[in-house]
């Protein structure tokens, strides 16, 4: 069987993954590919492994076993700065800007991995993000949680990576933003220039941007469904107390 | 007003001293909350350093202000890879590794240089305010602790390193996502912590005993200073320099030096009390200058 991730090459490659916290295990042997330009959503319940499988993805957690390859290249082993420097983006959840750092100073963070003159490359990133040209001068831990994931946002991209890992980025945010981070991420990936892999609980969030969606359940991916089964009342009802 | 001249002349000595003393140890506790026990025996090694290549030959200014921060910004990047960087986010641990370097290093400089104090004489001379002789050399210590907190102020607020030291220091994790390795931002900051404490003891050197425990002297007054100024290292170590080192000043002219000492620790109480977040890190204070480096 040939997985959507396979037709056009693969970008991400992971291989019965296993990874937890200390002797508890939680990813059981995740397989996941993703091919360039793909926006793929993982679904799941509250611990079922979605965000320690993205932390295990950026190298935060060590994998037990299994492999991960990016761009055909096995980066099990690597840290989180290497994967970094190979062009893996992640924004993490609860945002982690920089608290005491300007929002200017927290982008410039973001341009160190940027190939392009700094200013340059900020003035870019602040086209898709309007809002935040106004804050430049305020401090990370001074914006609304929103704004402060709009910035976290901004920073990733700032790096210009290849794969961008994005942890439940609508969590505790306003919904006017979230539509907001909706049409940014959405015009990101019309142009196929980045590929996405994006954990979520928000039904609507998830259904809006991914191609394709991976079910996580007690750490595996148990299915896959479109966007448009997970408006699917069985489907919802499975996952019981997702926003939809 | 020639006496007046002298107290304020003394207080402006006093504040430099603190800053010198406290300023590396700033940079290693406030950017990698490692308590560096062996501070004092830094801040030592640089004067050693001093005294022993200028009396071997080396131009003064050069032995202190390079080779002394040279050497035990050096030895500081050794003790960080040898030893420090298998302790990150183990307090008491560090603590003990770093106290048990302290007994290391004086030993160490016990057995080859033995206990005799030594010194180098202080250049320049002297100069009088009205009738009161003071030395020239002072001004000197002073210009050195105000371009040093300057220096290390222009660095985190302008420079990318500084960017990217303040950034690694607030979130690592973070840091490390962006392309940063923390492990080498750790090494750096700690080098540079161990040089400021190395040029410290150099341009301590002419003006105080230099001896194998005289880290022992300084450790307390600079383990003060840091904790009351407070998460701002530059900004924070300044205030508490210029509150401590005042009040010390004025004690010690109305009273003995011992008496100046005691005026410090008592006020260092007083204010931990009071904000015992330091200066910049609690009450109004801290609010004022929350976004102060």
């Amino acid at each position: 069987m040939t997985l959507p991730g396979e037709a056009g090459g693969t970008m991400l490659q992971v291989d019965g993954l296993r990874s937890g916290y200390g002797r508890i295990p939680i990813l059981a042997g995740v397989n996941v590919a993703v091919a360039p330009g793909e926006f793929v959503g993982i679904l799941g319940h509250n611990g079922m492994g979605k965000s320690t499988l993205l932390r295990t993805l950026m190298g935060y957690l060590p994998a037990t076993g299994g492999r991960v390859a990016f761009e055909g290249r096995d980066i099990t082993k690597l840290s989180p700065t290497a994967r970094a420097r190979l062009g893996i983006g992640y924004v993490p959840q609860g945002r982690q800007i920089f608290p005491a750092l300007s929002v200017a100073e927290n982008l410039r963070m973001g341009c160190l991995l940027s190939k392009q003159d700094e200013r340059r490359t900020i003035e870019g990133v602040l086209e898709s993000f309007p809002r935040l040209r106004r804050l430049l001068d305020r401090t990370g831990g001074a914006l609304s949680g929103g704004e402060q994931q709009l910035l976290a946002l901004a920073r990733c991209l700032c790096g210009a990576p290849r794969l961008m890992l994005l942890d439940e980025p609508t969590e505790g945010i306003q919904p006017s933003i979230i539509d907001e981070i909706i049409e940014t991420l959405q015009s990101l990936s019309r142009g196929g220039a980045v590929t996405v892999v994006l954990v979520e609980q928000n039904l609507k969030f998830i259904a809006a941007l991914s191609q394709r969606i991976l079910i996580i359940q007690k750490g595996i991916i148990t299915r896959e469904a479109s966007p448009e089964a997970v408006q699917d009342p069985a489907l919802i009802a499975e996952f019981v107390g997702m926003a939809a | 007003m020639a006496l007046t001249g002298l107290i304020l002349f003394n207080i402006a000595n006093s504040i430099a001293v603190l800053v010198l003393l406290s300023l590396g140890l700033g940079v290693i506790y406030g950017m990698m909350r490692v308590i560096n026990l062996a501070h004092g025996e830094f801040l030592m090694l640089g004067a050693y350093t001093t005294v022993v290549s200028a009396n071997a030959g080396l131009n003064l200014w050069v032995a202190m202000l390079v080779a002394a921060p040279l050497a035990v910004g050096l030895f500081g990047l050794a003790v960080e890879r040898l030893f420090i960087r298998f302790l990150y986010g183990r307090i008491i641990d560090t603590m003990l590794a770093t106290w048990g370097l302290s007994l290391a290093v004086v030993g160490l400089i016990t057995t080859i240089f033995g206990t005799t104090v030594r010194g180098v004489s202080a250049p320049f001379g002297g100069f009088a305010i009205g009738g009161y002789q003071t030395s020239v050399y002072s001004w000197f210590v002073i210009a050195v602790a105000a371009a040093m907190a300057a220096g290390v102020w222009l660095v985190l607020r302008f420079t990318k390193f500084g960017l990217i030291v303040r950034a690694t220091m607030q979130n690592p994790d973070m840091a490390a996502a962006l392309g940063v390795s923390p492990q080498w931002i750790y090494m750096m900051t700690f080098a540079l912590g161990s040089a400021l404490a190395g040029l410290a003891g150099g341009v301590l050197a002419p003006v105080s005993g230099v001896s194998p425990v005289m880290g022992g002297a300084f450790i307390a007054r600079a383990f003060i200073t840091v904790l009351g100024g407070g998460p701002a290292i530059v900004t924070g170590t300044g205030l508490a320099s210029g509150l401590f080192g005042s009040i010390s000043e004025v004690a010690t002219f109305f009273t003995t030096p011992v008496f100046g000492q005691v005026a410090l620790l008592l006020a260092a109480l007083v204010m931990i009390r009071i904000l015992p977040q330091g200066i910049t890190g609690s009450g109004l204070t801290g609010r004022l200058l929350r976004r102060s480096l």
